[in-house]
């Protein structure tokens, strides 16, 4: 059980696959405008790594080693397009609001990162654990962006798809900064979230998880020079 | 007329991949180091992206749609584009192999840059033609190849300047390319009513 461990410490932390790997950044920055989104992306990805990992792993003796990529890829599109109908038949709203970004699963360099040095490597409940470990740090980096980012963009927190229902966190002293919520705003999270992860990171070697909310102190700062 | 040059402009400036659709992040932070090695990325993907536009709208009118099987267009385009990319790392290691050994990795990795799918998909929900879809991904390639140049170019300038610890590496660039989404956000406020 020590390597179960170990493997979740791995995906969570040290080889986080948005701060510390730098993957799959392009969906981490689109789906960030609210928690709710990070969150639906968040599962629907680890869903898909949870099985297209087990998958890999269980055919691994048999694909031949040239034509690996392309059938990763087939594996991978395969579960993609099972958990896309999923959505679009269960949850239309989280599917309106993702739009392409769930199909864009399947060119998720993580996924394909995954498959290639560890799924086709290791045996099947490694692989599960693997890719359980994986999704909850993505699911975890993404949350972390949505929050700094719909919190000073909005001044709420988990609204819905539509913009209502969230919860109002700052008053109405504050104005929101709507640029949080629009495209330079995405890279101005993930620059300061990085950079803040790698200063915990490197200050405790132990490395606890890095709260969010010193994310947002930090952000804020940088807002008011602006 | 009018309305292919308005999807162009649309897909260079205005709504660029990178800096307003993030499609094609990871490239775009990977080779954007050098101007040059930019310029031949931009180049690859542009040629694919034009190519697997054409290619994916002819499957998808042609076969996917009669027989019902629309379900099946993201493994279809996906397949696509990656035997197209097979075909253009064997060409370029034939026939260009300076450029070949400057793409290094990343040309393999465009069958996983989320533009070129992204491009095909979009353009089957936007519903275009066969002309303005090829010219959608052509168009939508010229504003990545532009985007990945002029961030090279301030990414050049980067290398001398001296961040704080924490934010070596990807955190200055993210800002950097924050400021520039800024620049380029400016564009959307231009309309052709």
């Amino acid at each position: 059980m020590v390597s179960v461990k170990k493997q979740l410490r791995e995906g969570i932390i040290d080889q986080n696959p948005i701060f510390v790997q730098f993957l799959g950044i392009c969906s981490s920055l689109a789906v960030t405008t609210s928690v709710i989104n990070a969150l639906g992306m968040g599962v629907a990805f680890t869903a898909v790594l949870i099985f297209s990992n087990l998958f890999i792993s269980m055919f691994r003796r048999f694909i031949p080693s040239q034509v690996r990529i392309a059938a990763f890829i087939v594996i991978i599109s395969g579960f993609v397009t099972a958990v896309e109908l999923v959505i679009k038949a269960y949850f239309p709203a989280i599917n309106d609001s993702l739009g392409l970004f769930i199909p864009l699963i399947v060119v998720n360099c993580i996924i394909l990162a995954r498959a290639e040095s560890f799924a086709s490597k290791n045996c099947m409940f490694s692989s599960v654990v693997d890719g359980v470990a994986m999704g909850l740090g993505y699911t975890m980096a993404l949350v972390c962006i949505a929050v700094v980012r719909e919190l000073l963009g909005t001044g709420m927190l988990f609204a819905g798809s539509d913009g209502t229902g969230g919860i109002r966190i700052l008053g109405d002293w504050y104005s929101p900064a709507s640029i949080f919520i629009m495209a330079p705003g995405a890279f101005l999270t993930l620059g300061f979230l990085v950079a803040l992860f790698k200063y915990f990171r490197t200050r405790h070697k132990k490395g606890r998880k890095i709260p969010a909310v010193a994310g947002a102190s930090v952000e804020k700062e940088d807002e008011a020079n602006d | 007329m009018t309305n292919i040059l308005l999807i162009m402009f649309a897909a260079i400036l205005t709504e660029n991949f990178i800096f307003s659709k993030f499609y094609g992040i990871c490239p775009f932070v990977g080779v954007s180091d050098k101007p040059s090695t930019a310029l031949g990325m931009g180049m690859a993907v542009c040629f694919v992206m034009t190519v697997s536009n054409a290619v994916t709208y002819l499957i998808y009118t042609y076969l996917l749609l009669p027989f019902d099987l629309i379900y099946l267009r993201t493994i279809a385009f996906i397949l696509v584009i990656a035997s197209l990319v097979q075909f253009i790392e064997m060409f370029l290691r034939r026939y260009i192999p300076q450029l070949y050994s400057a793409l290094g990795i990343y040309l393999p990795l465009i069958t996983t840059n989320c533009a070129v799918l992204g491009a095909a998909l979009l353009s089957v929900e936007e519903g275009y033609n066969f002309i303005e879809g090829t010219i959608f991904g052509f168009a939508a390639a010229l504003g990545f190849t532009l985007a990945i140049v002029i961030f090279a170019g301030v990414r050049e300038r980067m290398k001398y300047a001296d961040p704080p610890k924490c934010f070596r590496g990807l955190g200055i660039l993210l800002i950097a390319a924050c400021l520039v989404a800024m620049a380029f956000s400016g564009f959307s406020g231009i309309s052709f009513e």
